[in-house]
């Protein structure tokens, strides 16, 4: 069992180490230029090649699991959200299930106990759904401010962002509280899959490998902002150059920062070969992007074929006799 | 069930506190036990669909007698559904095992087997497909140790064992799917797998050979036609005694308004057999009072689809008779009786698999002029849809006394209420023949409903610990609203759950007994020219009719 989270632990370690020690050496092109262009080139293609994957395969059968009342007489009234039978519906039924996470917010855990009544309870599990969202959205804040580097001159919506990210001003610099969410919500998540038995024993090292590379993405980010002032000026220079498809090497850059650099790299280009593709399964999922209304509208499945079914001709042949004895009409009389 | 388990023996070894071993072992895990697996299918039912791999074998054997080239076929069939099917792609694809399905499931409730959680169900046949189908897999292989990393592992006997064992420890009741975050639907895992099995001939007796007397006498028992109107004539005489009405139905009627379908096991099983009751009643009621013209097939005389647990193909052959026959007919649309998975099928596969339906009529009811647009293409309407809509338009003389010693609550079966969203139907139908309604508690009903434990053709006889371990949510949520409120019927609408909630009750919560909707339908319809009843349809008195001691 330990090797589950102790060789993704030590393999972020190992690849921190390779990039801090490997920029001092001098080979800070090659982590900062070479690797992060051919991450962002993985993450791409890879993203792509799985969504088409996904897309090529055959949707046959309407099978939306419904989970509420549905359309059907006009005085009973439908859930059209959890039910939906019109795109519309579930339109919004993929909003919260995509932006709120909908389903995981219905979570509940069961306990039983072994006395007189011998009852199993259900009790509203809200922590997962509320770590889980956190984490979402930690993330997505912490990248779009990353857009500050990346971008010149730096757009009023990242620096709106920035300010509502920093509204709780506690020293300097401003501490985002972003900052402060997502490592947290990681540990949390973390915590779980060591500490929650059912979550440990279904868990594999690919469940913790991206979960210790956040963590490090997350840790080395914080100390260049709070603790180990870094050159941001070098560092602007560096990101635009990259974006701007003429990269250079400034000077002053710290090899903290390739660090980051290198373990956000490792997360892209190992995100689309990993259960990381669930921010585009989410989207596809058949199950829930699709409209309970398939007793109302005829659909087609590509692949249908003619199967050999046992015909009343067939039936009537091998039963006639006993039929017209038990009076049963049939199509021919002897 | 004396050699089986007590109840308190079953709950003693109730443990969610799951073991720390790494299930990629197979070495201790595969241990087919008595108790919670199905007999295998006989050779004969095999041939009879021909199906691959006919012969017989045992499922604790080591020599499972598999072809030698098993483990391609399965590469193969594994292949081949991933490209024909979006679900089982994306769903090999997106888990991050978050766990949020784990607890969801009644057979890891019941039993506390980490295997059962559903996630780890999926991971069993996922670690194939990681194994063979993807990159990262194929990477971490050529690594020492990497397949422990990735939750990868070659497929072995032990491996294919293992997968039948708890793939056949599935109801398909999607419970899982509604907690998902992506919509995972284990269900649908689980019947790819089972495709997947029945490639090498490893069904389990309980489905093949319903499934292989389905095909041929055209109901899962076998019953054959002259034997099918003797069943239902014998129900008809009994009416006659309770009701003094002579309610025969009508076979295979050209020009019949209505062609009525529903599961053989109502014709064939109490309680299932006071629900067939019902109906008939209701039709006669229906013809005397507006001349409505329902007939019952013979041919057509299975609702229920045992070729769902089997493979697509299968059940698009069985379903196939339901359109054949309403054309054969003539009839202007078909109405559907009351089972859990038949009507899986009708809601989600028919129209797409033996459509379009365009020789029926879209459904309208005749009597209340209702269109039924929800089932405007498969021209195939739910019983309790239809009853539910004359007993709003004031079309049904209700006698609801007659149901006052029941004291009930209400079932959903899996597949209507997640596969369709039957839900209020059921309940206003209850509601108005009844005086006493009580739901469970919230967690266990409508799309948190909890499996009757015994679905999916794993209703034998000799994998008792299984299902009455799968029935125990649904158990202590009865027992709670028995002893809160005094409950003494579960009403549910499939004829499964009337066999199998049955043998729950009497295993877990004896004071219960099991009725189906159109029972009660049945007891309350006032029946022109009817005798004074004292009887109720299981020849019981009705409340105010008991003897005096
Ligand atoms: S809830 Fe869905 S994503 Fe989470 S473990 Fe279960 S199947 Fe996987
Ligand atoms: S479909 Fe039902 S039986 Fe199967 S894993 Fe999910 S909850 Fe369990």
């Amino acid at each position: 069992m330990t090797q589950k989270y102790l060789i993704p632990l030590t393999a972020v370690f190992l690849l921190f180490l390779v990039a801090y020690a490997g920029a001092g050496a001098g080979l800070g092109w090659f982590f900062g230029i070479v690797f992060p262009y051919l991450a962002v080139i993985a993450f791409l293609v890879g993203f792509v090649i799985k969504v088409m994957g996904w897309a090529r395969s055959a949707v046959p059968f309407r099978i939306p699991t419904t989970c509420g009342q549905q359309k059907s007489l006009p005085w009973i009234k439908q859930n059209r959200i959890d039910n939906p039978d019109t795109a519309s519906g579930v339109f919004i039924r993929m909003l919260l299930e995509i932006f709120l996470f909908r389903s995981l917010f219905r979570n509940t855990k069961a306990a039983f106990n072994r006395n007189a009544s011998n009852r199993i309870t259900y009790s509203w599990e809200i922590f997962l759904w509320l770590a889980a969202l956190a984490f979402h959205y930690a993330f997505l804040v912490v990248l779009l401010r990353h857009f500050r580097f990346f971008t010149a001159p730096v757009p009023s919506w990242v620096q709106f962002l920035e300010a509502l990210d920093g509204i709780v001003q506690l020293g300097l610099p401003g501490l985002f509280l972003s900052g402060v969410v997502l490592p947290a919500a990681v540990l949390f998540l973390l915590a779980r899959r060591l500490f929650d038995q059912k979550v440990r024993y279904i868990s594999q090292g690919s469940d913790f490998f991206p979960l210790f590379l956040i963590l490090g993405i997350a840790v080395t980010g914080i100390f260049m902002r709070y603790f180990t002032k870094v050159d941001i000026l070098a560092i602007k220079e560096m990101t635009m150059g990259l974006v701007t498809l003429s990269p250079t090497i400034p000077d002053g850059v710290a090899n903290l920062f390739y660090a980051h650099l290198f373990l956000v790299s490792i997360l892209f280009a190992y995100f689309p070969a990993s259960k990381l593709m669930h921010l585009g399964g989410v989207f596809l999922s058949p199950t829930r992007n699709m409209a309970n209304n398939t007793r109302a509208k005829r659909h087609v499945n590509p692949w249908n074929y003619d199967v050999p079914i046992h015909t009343y001709e067939q039936y009537e042949d091998h039963f006639r006799d006993k039929m017209i004895e038990a009076g049963l009409p049939v199509e021919k009389k002897e | 069930m004396a050699d089986e388990l007590t109840p308190d023996e079953l709950l003693d070894k109730i443990d969610y506190g799951t073991d720390s071993g790494n299930w990629l072992d197979t070495t201790k895990s595969v241990q087919i036990r008595p108790g919670m697996y199905c007999y295998a299918a006989k050779p004969e039912s095999v041939e009879t669909l021909g199906l691959p791999n006919a012969r017989s074998w045992n499922p604790t054997e080591e020599d499972w007698k598999l072809p030698d080239n098993w483990q391609q076929i399965i590469h193969d069939g594994i292949k081949e559904r991933l490209e024909k099917f979006r679900t089982f792609k994306i769903f090999m694809d997106v888990c991050v095992r978050c766990g949020a399905c784990a607890d969801k499931c009644h057979f890891f409730l019941g039993t506390g087997d980490p295997k059962n959680m559903p996630v780890l169900r999926a991971e069993l046949l996922r670690s194939i497909y990681r194994n063979d189908f993807t990159t990262a897999g194929k990477i971490l292989q050529k690594i020492p140790g990497g397949q422990r990393l990735g939750g990868n592992r070659p497929l072995t006997l032990d491996v294919l064992k293992e997968m039948w064992y708890y793939f056949f420890q599935c109801t398909e009741c999607r419970r899982c799917s509604v907690f998902c975050p992506y919509g995972i639907d284990t269900a649908e895992i689980t019947i790819m797998a089972r495709e997947l099995f029945n490639l090498l001939g490893l069904n389990i007796d309980w489905i093949a050979t319903p499934v292989s007397n389905c095909y041929t006498t055209g109901n899962h028992l076998g019953i054959q036609p002259h034997a099918f109107k003797d069943m239902l004539e014998f129900f008809v005489e009994d009416i006659e005694d309770i009701t003094g009405v002579d309610c025969t139905p009508q076979f295979q009627k050209k020009g019949a308004d209505i062609l009525f379908i529903t599961p053989s096991g109502d014709v064939f099983a109490d309680p299932g057999t006071y629900t067939c009751q019902g109906y008939l009643i209701l039709f006669q009621y229906l013809k005397e009072k507006y001349g409505l013209d329902v007939t019952w097939s013979t041919y057509a005389s299975e609702g229920g689809n045992f070729g769902f647990f089997t493979s697509h193909e299968t059940m698009k052959r069985l379903n196939a008779k339901m359109y054949y026959e309403a054309k054969r007919l003539g009839v202007k649309w078909i109405l559907g009786g009351e089972c859990g998975h038949m009507w899986r099928v009708i809601h989600q596969y028919m129209d797409t698999m033996n459509g379009p339906a365009d020789f029926l009529e879209v459904p309208v009811n005749p009597i209340t002029g209702t269109k039924f647009h929800n089932a405007a293409s498969t021209k195939m309407v739910h019983i309790t849809e239809f009853t539910a809509d004359l007993i709003k338009h004031g079309k049904l003389e209700l006698d609801k006394s007659r149901n006052a010693n029941r004291i009930m609550t209400f079932h959903d079966s899996c597949n209507p209420s997640r596969g369709m969203g039957l839900l209020d139907e059921p309940r206003y139908v209850i509601q108005n023949v009844c005086d006493h309604f009580y739901e469970m508690p919230p967690n266990t009903i409508r799309e948190n409903t909890f499996c009757c434990g015994s679905g999916a053709g794993l209703n034998a006889g000799e994998n008792m610990e299984l299902r009455m371990a799968g029935a125990l949510p649904r158990a202590t949520a009865l027992k709670y609203v028995h002893e809160k409120y005094g409950v003494n019927t579960l009403g549910t609408i499939c004829a499964i759950d009337r066999a199998a909630l049955s043998t729950l009750c009497e295993y877990w919560v004896p004071e219960v007994e099991v009725a189906g909707v159109h029972e009660l339908v049945g007891n309350a319809l006032i029946l022109p020219g009817e005798k004074e009843r004292t009887e109720d349809l299981r020849m019981e008195p009705l409340p105010g009719c008991e003897e005096e001691e």
